[in-house]
């Protein structure tokens, strides 16, 4: 990307300078060339050079892409990862070939120094998209899977916003993005298979009795629904809704009672109803799924 | 001279699209050819330097009539021996002037043609 940029900048300064050039040059002399001659230099420099020079730049721009959109590569990546848009959150899997796929929401863990291939998808609108620190945007959109490729190269957490207009909430729908050590993301990752120690006890009644398992999913209960963000490890993501809260207690059980004051349009009702104890109780008992 | 064994003359408006056209047909066969090759893969029993050949071989055929369709035009232009920009209201300006804009869209075409061919040179097989 860098040589890119810099093949481009130094050949553009190039045909600039090379221009002014010629410019100063017809502005400072007296005598004028024949008709002929300037014919020929319309018609050497300004039909057949950039014709070539656009053809090898073409040709350039071709030949840099399976290094940047690896297309049918035969050592095809071993970490796929799918992110599906909804109104306003992300669904995220990760599969892997030989092991089960593992479930998880609006944050989006990857290996340093892997290239990982996304596959995008939307179940209602068209979302798009985009790691601006990683690499360029794709839109997703309804029964299409698109896919991107994306290798971070350092370190981090890198913010991840919706980038097509998408409802009410849409600048309310974002990801955070992670990128961690190869070594330390295979143990997140294989943490991420078993359901978490505190998965059972009142919380988890209280989350089943309260109707929360007809749309969230928590593993090692008997919450199994898919219309909302898996929530089995939800304590360990930084982020709550979708990348707009810090992930504390309190943040979570205002989530909870009132979702819609939060994300305007959200598809979660809100639960103000409930007691304020047993808010609190789910509260914590999430926070705690890490 | 060769020139004779060129095809005689044609005094007619459409040959000034000869050009444009085989580039588009062109086009056409390139991505629809791809295009169905990646979406049905079962339909034909080739892999996909078959598909790459076909697009060399269309590349071309397209290239030599785009090539015959400018040699014409230059032809009627007069192998260039007037200058532009023909524009007196004779039977004879009227000519050249023809036959300079079909020289012309034929350069356009011959280009756009390779433009069109050559990502078959570095795209290796379909994504699936
Ligand atoms: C009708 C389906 C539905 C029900 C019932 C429901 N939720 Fe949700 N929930 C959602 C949706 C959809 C979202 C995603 C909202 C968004 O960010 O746009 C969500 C988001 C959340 C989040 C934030 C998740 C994250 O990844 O940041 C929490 C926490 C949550 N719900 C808890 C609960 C609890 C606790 C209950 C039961 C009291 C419950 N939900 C009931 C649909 C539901
Ligand atoms: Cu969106």
């Amino acid at each position: 990307m860098a040589t890119l940029f810099w093949v481009m900048t130094c050949g553009g300064a190039l045909i600039w300078a090379g221009t002014v050039a010629v410019l100063l040059y017809a502005v400072r002399r007296r005598t004028l060339y024949s008709e002929p001659a300037a014919s020929r230099l319309i018609f050497w420099a300004g039909a057949v050079f950039p014709a070539i020079t656009l053809i090898l730049l073409l040709g350039y721009a071709l030949w840099l892409m399976p290094s940047l959109r690896p297309l049918a590569q035969p050592g095809a990546p071993t970490l796929r990862i799918e992110v599906t848009g909804r109104q306003y959150w992300w669904r995220v899997i990760y599969r892997q070939p030989g092991t089960p796929p593992v479930v998880s929401a609006n944050e989006i863990r990857l290996p340093v120094g892997e290239r990982v291939e996304f596959t995008l998808k939307s179940d209602d609108v068209i979302h798009s998209f985009w790691i601006p620190a990683l690499g360029g945007k794709m839109d997703m959109i309804p029964g299409r899977e698109n896919r991107l490729s994306l290798r971070a190269t350092k370190p981090g957490t890198f913010r991840g916003p919706c980038t097509e207009f998408c409802g009410t909430s849409h600048a309310l729908m974002a990801f955070s993005a992670v990128a961690m050590e190869p070594a330390e993301f295979r143990q997140w990752l294989a943490g991420q298979h078993v359901p978490s120690a505190g998965a059972t006890g009142t919380g988890a009644r209280l989350f089943i009795r309260h109707g929360c398992g007809a749309c969230h999913a928590v593993a090692g209960t008997e919450a199994t629904g898919m219309l909302g963000p898996d929530l089995s490890h939800l304590g360990s993501r930084e982020t709550l809704g979708a990348g707009i809260l810090p992930n504390s207690q309190d943040n979570i059980a205002r989530f909870i009672a009132e979702p819609d004051v939060i994300k305007p349009g959200v598809q979660m009702p809100g639960f103000d109803m409930l007691p304020p104890d047993d808010i609190e109780a789910i509260a914590s008992w999430l926070k705690g799924l890490k | 001279m060769v020139w004779r064994f060129l095809p005689p003359q044609v005094e007619s408006l459409w040959t000034l699209f000869t050009a444009p056209v085989v580039w588009a047909i062109h086009f056409l066969i390139c991505y629809v050819g791809a295009a169905v090759f990646c979406a049905k893969p079962g339909l034909f029993d080739v892999d996909f330097g078959a598909v790459r050949a076909g697009i060399a071989f269309a590349t071309l055929l397209a290239l030599s009539a785009i090539l015959l369709a400018g040699i014409l035009a230059w032809r009627q232009w007069g192998f260039g021996a007037g200058d532009p920009p023909h524009d007196d209201p004779t039977r004879h300006d009227r000519g050249l002037f023809q036959g300079f804009a079909t020289l012309l869209l034929a350069g356009l075409s011959f280009i756009a043609v390779i433009m069109t061919a050559l990502p078959a040179l570095f795209v290796t097989g379909c994504l699936r």
